[in-house]
């Protein structure tokens, strides 16, 4: 009984810790899906870009050299946000922005599929182009600290993880007062809440638009970034979070910043402590039925509204 | 799908109504018997089994980008999940295989029976969902079942090899063989669809698609067709899995539940074209050869080019044609072929009803009449608001009863109460003596309540007719009753003739009132419901309306209609009732409800008591 306790505890720790991380990049997907109202399919590769961004910064660059062999990953985490930043605003700009914005705002559900369906297209390139690029081997980023633990009584927490628990956190809380106090923050808002209306007042739609995608999938890239030093990862990783990230942003209710982050938190929770009970390869089934039973017994808090409008 | 497709979505209509399924249903049979010939005969003078392999690929892809297109292009409700059906069709008929020496003659069978039972068992929850959240559970199902098979211990499972009897075990020599057995598979799939798309339940699923709530009031079980639909879908798909592990003789769960897989049924449809049966052969004939020779030419230098050439093709065609290559083409020619004879001028068909004097024998009769419809006590809160707060309403047999109401006073919740959309929290509900609570939508119209909606909800990519035909579902058990009382409604509200055949999303505002009212009386309701039938008209179309309202309500259709202008709910009601934050201030005549103190001072003005005494009419 003790040890099940010590190892529930260690999970708890466990799942905390990758919680925060998930939560941070739940937030990305949270924000694009606030401010367009577009599900991106492509959110977990662009993840992936982040992880690689951020290997050959350490590797390449020589970021490791310049800042020692424990802080270069993480400040290559932090680098990989605005290089994707910067991808995301391209493809937004040359791309997305042809099937979202405003002359669309006012469709039905029906345009978001087609913009569901090219996000789906964006991320086949993008596994397929990564598996070109960087080729199927699974890598990760070397750092001293995926190796050390601090102990907590009982507990161990990977410092790696701590870490990366740590600056998830301030991200999320920097990204939340950005959100609610700057004016840019409060034209992303408006376009979120009525893309229409804003347009008349001056907002430019589009822009927050696109600024709102390479927010998300730059701070998703950061996440991705920081936990490429905990674990091994190959192009094809995308899918794998894919699920983990809608998981956490429908479980905090589609749209919410705060949302978001706590359902990401939550989904790292459970994942971590369904090996408590389940064989290791179920977790991520564990993922998807937790998520569906969340779709399923809160659809009114998430849907908003179960019928349309008559 | 920003331009979701279908049958009767192509801009111009064409021809007269009379029986053009059957012609239509021919003339596939005869293009699909062609295209299998053609296709066999190409595929039995090759000799390369490479590009025979590639061949039966093409089949088995477009067997599965039709089984997406059953449930998905028809109904709207996007899968991202049918590698879920895929991959257990091929997983049963491997497992039986192997594990119990069971032939694949039985085996796909077998699958095609379990990826049915798992079409209902995902289907029944799923449904609840909408939108993005139906989309996103659907991908979760395979995800979630490729790492079971894992865990299972069903990485890579090879078919044992027959040599002594491969017939019996659908192991042939002889490549040509398997072409032939997927071009069976697919002509099968092709069937199916043809059925679908030219029957009562294909078109309630175009219904659905187009406007769900709308589908739902005109009498259509939505939750079972789109029961059908998956169960078809899960069938087709399962096989298609089936016969490409047997083709394949090995699976994996990333080959059978992997993204790709879901993604690739998609892409097909897409690509061809949503909504037609030639979509997903069109799709796969194209994307099929393409990936696998790019795959073959450069795979070990660039080994996700398959991967991109797929998202590089969604991309394309979103970009360029949404609705897909068929349609992009069907459309070029039918602009073509309307260049070449530009239609004679729309004649206006004129009501051929006058207006009702004022009958004062009729209200006096009115007055004894019965109430066909009664709400006692009828309460419903979103949240802390009180949407309806203790309704009692009494509407008598054959009146014309109008309910008035500022913005927000719960008029249309009301309505919505009544049929069935939202139930309500306390409180009866009863037409002709039966209660109506519990009873969904289209429960509700079956039982004789039609309704029209303040936001006009035609199915905008069908013609006036298949509109109205939709509504008469529910009033006909056969498609040619339902087609009769069809022509019958529009001949009531002035839409016969040319005008049927107009596709709806080109209607004037007043046409689009007149074919939701066609399409309610289709059901041949014994009450109608009409929510702002007049909003959005000027003067003048709300002059040619009022006869018509009152001709349906002299032919013994009781009248319930939500009305903001004033002048025109005069002349016509015969009673009134005036609703405001959720609860009846008065009901009576108009002339009595008009002079009530509370509703002038409160919504109506003095000018109106004038009015009232001095009617107009």
């Amino acid at each position: 009984m003790e040890a099940f306790f010590i190892d529930f505890l260690q999970a708890a720790a466990a799942g905390l810790m990758v919680g925060g991380t998930y939560g941070l990049m739940c937030v990305g997907l949270g924000i694009i899906f606030g401010v367009m109202r577009v599900v991106n399919f492509a959110h977990g590769d662009f993840m992936m870009l982040g992880m690689y961004v951020a290997f050959y910064l350490v590797g390449m660059l020589g970021l490791g050299k310049v800042f020692g062999p424990s802080a270069a990953p993480i400040i290559a985490a932090l680098a990989a946000g605005p290089v994707v930043f910067l991808f995301g605003i391209l493809l937004h700009r040359y791309l997305i922005a042809r099937v979202t914005g405003a002359k669309v705002a006012s469709a039905d559900a029906e345009g978001h599929y087609t913009q569901i369906i090219l996000t789906l297209g964006v991320s086949l390139i993008l596994q397929n182009g990564g598996l070109i690029l960087f080729g199927s081997l699974p890598i990760s980023i070397q750092t001293p600290l995926s190796r050390e633990s601090w102990e907590l009584g009982p507990v161990f927490v990977n410092q790696a993880r701590t870490v990366s628990f740590v600056i998830a956190v301030v991200l999320a809380l920097v990204l939340y007062f950005f959100l609610a106090r700057s004016r840019l923050g409060k034209a992303l808002r408006a376009a979120a809440d009525n893309p229409v209306a804003a347009s008349y007042v001056g907002v430019d739609v589009d822009r927050a638009h696109r600024l709102a995608f390479g927010l998300g999938v730059g701070i998703t890239a950061i996440g991705g970034g920081l936990i490429a030093s905990t674990q091994t990862f190959q192009p094809y990783i995308g899918f794998d979070f894919v699920i983990v990230m809608f998981a956490g942003v429908v479980l905090g209710g589609l749209g919410s910043i705060l949302g978001a982050f706590w359902g990401g938190l939550t989904i790292g929770m459970v994942q971590q402590m369904s090996t408590l009970i389940l064989p290791h390869q179920l977790q991520n089934t564990a993922i998807f039925v937790v998520f569906l039973l969340i779709i399923f017994f809160w659809p009114r808090g998430m849907f908003g509204r179960t019928w349309e409008r008559t | 799908m920003s331009a979701p497709s279908g049958p009767g979505r192509a801009p111009v209509a064409s021809g007269s109504d009379r029986a053009p399924e059957t012609n239509n249903s021919r003339r596939q049979l005869i293009a699909i018997g062609v295209f299998a010939l053609v296709f066999l005969a190409v595929g039995m003078v090759v000799t390369n089994s490479y590009y025979q392999l590639m061949m039966t690929l093409v089949l088995i892809w477009a067997t599965m980008g039709l089984s997406w297109n059953v449930l998905s292009g028809y109904s709207g409700l996007v899968s991202f999940g049918q590698a879920a059906f895929f991959g257990l069709g091929g997983y049963t008929m491997t497992i039986a295989f192997v594990k119990f020496g069971i032939t694949p003659w039985l085996g796909i069978p077998l699958g095609v029976v379990v990826g049915v039972v798992a079409g209902v068992l995902i289907g029944l929850p799923t449904f609840r969902l909408r939108g993005h959240y139906f989309g996103l559970s659907m991908l979760a199902y395979p995800l979630a079942m490729l790492y079971v098979f894992e865990w299972l211990g069903y990485q890579e499972v090879s078919l044992p090899m027959k040599r002594e009897n491969p017939i019996a075990f659908a192991q042939f020599a002889d490549q040509r063989m398997y072409i032939l057995l997927a071009m069976a598979f697919l002509i099968v799939a092709m069937l199916i669809c043809l059925k679908v798309e030219g029957s009562r339940f294909g078109r309630s699923l175009l219904a659905i698609k187009q406007n769900e709530p709308a589908a739902e009031a005109a009498g259509i079980n939505t939750l079972r067709q789109k029961m059908v639909a998956i169960m078809l879908s899960a069938g087709i798909a399962a096989a298609a899995g089936g016969l490409y592990a047997n083709v394949l003789l090995v699976v994996t769960p990333q080959t059978m539940f992997g993204m790709l897989i879901s993604a690739q049924a998609l892409i097909m449809s897409l690509f061809g074209g949503v909504g037609t049966l030639w979509g997903p052969v069109i799709g796969a004939a194209i994307l099929v050869p393409l990936a696998e020779i790019l795959h073959g030419e450069l795979g070990s230098v660039l080994p996700g080019i398959q991967g991109v050439v797929y998202g590089l093709a969604i991309i394309i065609i979103i970009l360029v044609a949404p609705e897909g290559i068929y349609w992009r083409v069907r459309d070029h020619f039918a602009a073509k072929r309307a260049a070449a004879n530009p239609e004679p001028p729309e004649q206006k068909v004129a009501a051929k009803v006058e207006a009702r004097p004022a009958e004062p024998a009729d209200r006096r009769a009115l007055e004894s009449a019965k109430p066909i419809l009664t709400l006692e006590g009828v309460t419903l809160a979103f949240g802390g608001l009180k949407a309806l707060d203790g309704v009692n309403l009494s509407i008598k047999q054959g009146a014309i009863h109008g309910i008035i109401g500022p913005n927000g006073a719960g008029k249309t919740t009301l309505f919505n109460v009544i049929n069935g959309f939202i139930p309500p929290a306390t409180g009866r509900i009863e037409f002709e003596g039966k209660s109506l609570l519990g009873l969904k939508p289209h429960q509700v119209c079956w039982r004789g309540v039609g309704r029209t909606f303040q936001v006009v909800r035609a199915f905008p990519r069908m013609t006036v007719l298949e509109n109205v035909i939709t509504g008469a579902f529910a009033g006909s058990p056969t498609d040619a009753g339902a087609r009769d009382l069809a022509h019958e409604a529009l001949e009531r509200v002035g839409l016969a003739g040319r005008q049927a055949q107009a596709i709806a999303g080109g209607l004037t505002t007043k046409q689009l009132r007149l074919l939701e009212l066609a399409r309610a009386l289709a059901s041949r309701p014994r009450i109608l419901l009409l929510d702002e039938t007049f909003a959005g008209l000027a003067h003048d179309a709300i002059d040619d309306l009022m006869p018509i309202i009152r001709q349906v309500n002299r032919e013994g259709v009781t009248i319930v209609i939500i009305e903001h202008t004033m002048q025109a709910m005069v002349k016509l009601a015969d009673e009134f009732s005036v609703l405001n934050h959720g609860k009846v201030l008065a009901s009576g005549v108009p002339s009595e409800v008009v002079r009530d103190r509370a509703v002038i001072e409160a919504y109506l003005g003095k000018k109106w008591i004038d009015r009232a005494e001095n009617p107009v009419a």
